[in-house]
């Protein structure tokens, strides 16, 4: 049923047309295992000299794992790099410096308890005779950086002191510090204000006069395309094209990121909604430092209603499944299930009234990595399999058999390490173990993240399949083309709040987009309806 | 259909890889046979019926501190405190048997029959391993400096029962009716010592609890990924402070059975027997970051110890070598502890490519 095109690297033709742009780094064949999941998956990827080498894909096409072989983080299972067209072996994140590859990262790593000069030149320290640190030395060095950067940071400043925008400017400076070569830049504008950014623009086109060549991820689609030489499109750890950026648009960008239309392999099927299950009133939680994660927020999902939420990251939306599922101590609203006021705040107390969160991150959130298949399973309803105060075998054994039946969860045997079991197959284990407490509304938070198309169609037939059987879900998803095929409903939320709802019928996903960008001031797409138009109330 | 081939494949090829991880998993078991054979080899007196008796009675004092261990590590815990709830158990077990217990706002002295001073020690035991538990739980105190707090506060408190005196001579007053203490250490059943009875009992119940019920299965949960067990509906904090009960439970019985074999109550009793019983813990193959490991895994281990310090004992290697070796030894079956874990990784993926 997969599309034949979307394997295919067609990087070879596509290449050659171009004038040609010298290749500096080249990763060929480069496979990355993990415990479950396959990362990256014999993927190709070109660095030009002096360019602005862009990667994209949705969350979990490989992207960063990618970036970390490149900065020696990770050894490939599989694969060769190749620098300046010698075969090399990165061994650890210093040797990759002492090749001249610097990397910023999307999580930061700076200690927030130096200033910004230790920051910057840690384990690199500049010495006089090898063992006092020429602070002199480096404070000028600093200086400098922070000058070409345009910011007034001193470099005694402590980093905790920084705001989060400023911390990321150190980050690159602590780059730039290393005179790389090759410059990693996951995701550097993440946090940055528009000002930051162009800034941020001038240095790399600054760095590209010099022959730095730059490897940009980031999410934002537009600015991929003003800064870009080259985008290279990853999806579910595959290679899916690499074009130069003139060549290409904003929507061929999402085409081949989202890749087959998901709408032709997941349909959500049509079925009967039933009466209010779920009521949420005002629900509320305040952030750390003033303002709310989630903020006042009130809807009603029907009986066997499959509800989706979407929003960009940080907008509150794992938080309001957290505070759903009794995680958040501190929320306040009130909460109906099936008319009753809800009073227990405990997860414990609310997955006994029905209500079961299967969370974002299956590997810390949601499964026991040391445990077998079955014992994750039945971790959450162990009270259904005891005979008095002992677990009963066969109790449990009927439940995990049927379980594993009802959800085709491939494994060989269940008694074997959760771990051994493929991302896809892990996550219907989580599936399996919320619907093992019978509850009446899940929480489905990123359900398909990090799994192959085959077992995300299968999670989406499940979800389907259970709609139609009354439960009532809830459910988050960042892939437009998903939420729109699998909702009957669709809310959108941004900074906290709900910022648009709408029918499957008329959603598109302009609509959501837009209200997804409500309070961000962020450049509004194309069409130009980003605003408040789709307010509910 | 296509299910089937991989496994078989996969079951061919990782033989090799299968048989070191029985190795590994059973090593303990292979070095405590291992060591009998040395020591009876070198040593004619070694497997006499006397003292295979002592040893165990040795054995018994860390096996049942190991099992309370057990459950702490399990969930990612350690407690140091065990020693000085030994020595407490046994003071306050001492100090109510030859002072009974003064009430001076009724000018009354209380001396309880021998049965009820157990079970209060038992139960200060259970109450102060509570109290470490809602340090950890409810404070967010790390376990290792809660149960470093309570090793020191715990001792003090047997040492101000008396003064940092003994308690000597705990056979009661028949007038008192408080006679029969000594019975616990002394007494046997079909010529088996108490003591060792209560290790068999204790660990029954431990590995049957572990095993067997809800609370076992949620100990190993929270070892294994606390936030993934609080998302699963797992009660993180309750379990967590039963566990550091229990520990301390079994503690306060190991000071009895000391204070009772002595006829003494010391307050120095159990100085250093948090390590002991850590060490037997790990030697069982527990990992100290939880999850992995198993009750009889804990009892091999202390047999482990056991024999290795009285077989030294009887070799006449001398005390100060007798410590290195079992520092060495324990430091020994950390690093394979690491190695299994990888191994078992490394195991994993190739199952996992093969299936890819």
């Amino acid at each position: 049923m997969t599309v034949a095109t979307t394997n295919s690297p067609a990087e070879a033709e596509t290449v050659t047309a171009l004038p040609p742009d010298e290749i500096i780094m080249r990763a060929v064949g480069m496979t990355k295992l993990f415990p479950g999941t396959v990362a990256l998956d014999h993927v190709d990827f070109n660095v030009y000299r002096g360019k602005v080498n862009v990667l994209v894909g949705e969350n979990g096409a490989g992207k960063s794992t990618l970036m970390k072989i490149l900065a020696g983080v990770y050894q490939p299972t599989e694969g060769q790099l190749l620098l300046e067209g010698q075969p090399v072996t990165i061994k650890n994140p210093l040797d990759a410096a002492r090749q001249g590859i610097g990397i910023i990262y999307q999580e930061m790593n700076l200690f927030p308890n130096l200033n910004v000069m230790e920051n910057i030149f840690m384990a690199r320290e500049m010495t006089n005779g090898r063992l006092v640190i020429d602070k002199k030395a480096q404070i000028a060095q600093t200086e400098a950086l922070l000058q070409r950067l345009r910011q007034s940071i001193k470099p005694d400043d402590l980093v905790a002191d920084l705001r989060i925008g400023q911390q990321q400017i150190v980050e690159i400076a602590k780059a730039l510090a290393q005179d790389a070569r090759i410059l990693i830049m996951d995701e550097p504008t993440s946090a940055l204000s528009t000002a930051e950014v162009e800034v941020l623009f001038e240095v790399i086109n600054d760095l590209k006069a010099n022959g730095v060549s730059v490897i940009y991820i980031s999410h934002k689609l537009d600015e991929l395309l003003q800064i870009g030489d080259y985008v290279t499109v990853l999806r579910d750890g595959r290679l899916v094209d690499e074009k130069p950026a003139g060549q290409i648009d904003v929507s061929w960008i999402i085409e081949q990121m989202v890749g087959r239309n998901p709408a032709s392999l997941f349909q959500g099927r049509d079925h009967e909604v039933g009466d209010a299950l779920l009521r949420v009133e005002d629900l509320t939680l305040p952030r750390v430092g003033g303002g709310y994660t989630v903020d006042h927020v009130s809807f009603t999902l029907r009986q066997g209603e499959i509800l989706g939420i979407y929003g960009l990251m940080g907008a509150g939306r794992s938080e309001l499944f957290e505070c759903l599922a009794g995680v958040r101590q501190g929320a306040t609203g009130r909460v109906w299930l099936d008319g009753e006021e809800v009073t227990a705040g405990t997860v414990d107390g609310r997955i006994k009234l029905g209500m079961y969160l299967v969370p974002e991150d299956r590997q810390r959130d949601g499964l026991v990595q040391t445990m077998s298949v079955a014992d994750n399973m039945l971790l959450p309803s162990l009270r259904q399999y005891l005979n008095r105060f002992v677990l009963s075998r066969k109790k449990e054994k009927e439940a995990v058999t049927k379980s594993i039946k009802n959800l085709s969860v491939k494994v060989a045997n269940p008694n074997q390490l959760i771990t051994s079991l493929s991302g896809g197959n892990q996550q219907k284990v989580v599936v399996a173990k919320s619907l093992l407490t019978s509850p009446k509304v899940l929480l489905l938070d990123e359900p398909s993240r990090g799994i192959d198309v085959a077992a995300k169609s299968e999670i989406f037939e499940i979800m389907s399949r259970l709609a139609g059987e009354g439960y009532g879900i809830l459910f988050i998803s960042s892939e437009l083309k998903e939420i729109l095929a699998m909702s009957d409903r669709i809310l959108v939320m941004s900074k906290g709040q709900i910022t648009g709802e709408f029918a499957k019928a008329t959603a598109t996903e302009e609509d959501l987009v837009a209200a997804s960008a409500v309070g961000h001031g962020l450049a509004n797409y194309k069409n130009g309806n980003g605003g408040n138009s789709h307010d509910p109330s | 259909m296509t299910q089937a081939n991989p496994t078989v494949v996969a079951k061919r090829r990782l033989t090799g890889l299968d048989i070191q991880e029985i190795l590994l998993r059973g090593r303990a078991f292979i070095a405590l046979i291992v060591l009998i054979v040395v020591f009876s080899l070198l040593n004619s007196t070694f497997l006499t019926p006397a003292n295979i008796v002592i040893m165990a009675k040795h054995v018994a004092i860390n096996a049942i501190l190991g099992i309370g261990m057990t459950f702490v590590i399990l969930t990612g815990g350690i407690d140091l405190s065990v020693g000085s709830l030994v020595g407490l158990a046994a003071m306050i077990a001492g100090g109510l048997i030859n002072e009974g217990l003064v009430l001076p706002m009724f000018g009354v002295i209380v001396y309880f029959h021998v049965w009820a001073i157990i079970l209060i020690s038992l139960l200060v035991g259970a109450l102060l391993g509570a109290i470490n538990g809602l340090i950890i739980t409810r404070f967010n105190v790390a376990p290792f400096i809660a149960t470093l707090g309570m090793l020191y506060a715990a001792r003090g408190l047997a040492l101000l029962r008396s003064n940092g005196n003994t308690f000597p001579n705990l056979v009661g007053r028949p007038e008192l009716g408080n006679t029969g203490f000594p019975i616990l250490g002394s007494g046997e059943f079909l010529s088996v010592n108490y003591s060792i009875w209560l290790m068999i009992i204790f660990a029954a119940v431990a590995a049957f609890v572990a095993a067997k019920t809800p609370f076992g299965r949620q100990v190993y949960a929270i070892g294994g990924n606390e936030r993934a067990a609080e998302l699963s509906g797992v009660r993180v904090k309750r379990v967590k402070t039963i566990v550091y009960m229990i520990s301390g439970f079994c503690a306060a019985m190991v000071g009895l059975i000391i204070a009772s074999q002595l006829v003494a109550a010391h307050p120095a009793t159990g100085t250093f027997f948090e390590l002991n019983a850590i060490a037997a813990v790990v030697l069982g193959g527990t990992s100290l970051s939880g999850g992995r490991g198993s009750i009889g895994g804990t009892i091999i281990g202390a047999f482990v110890i056991g024999v290795l310090g009285d077989g030294l004992i009887g070799l006449g290697v001398s005390s100060f070598w007798q410590q290195v070796i079992k520092g060495a030894v324990i430091v020994l079956a950390v690093i394979i502890d690491q190695v299994q874990v990888r191994m078992q990784e490394r195991a994993a993926l190739q199952r996992q490519q093969q299936a890819v």
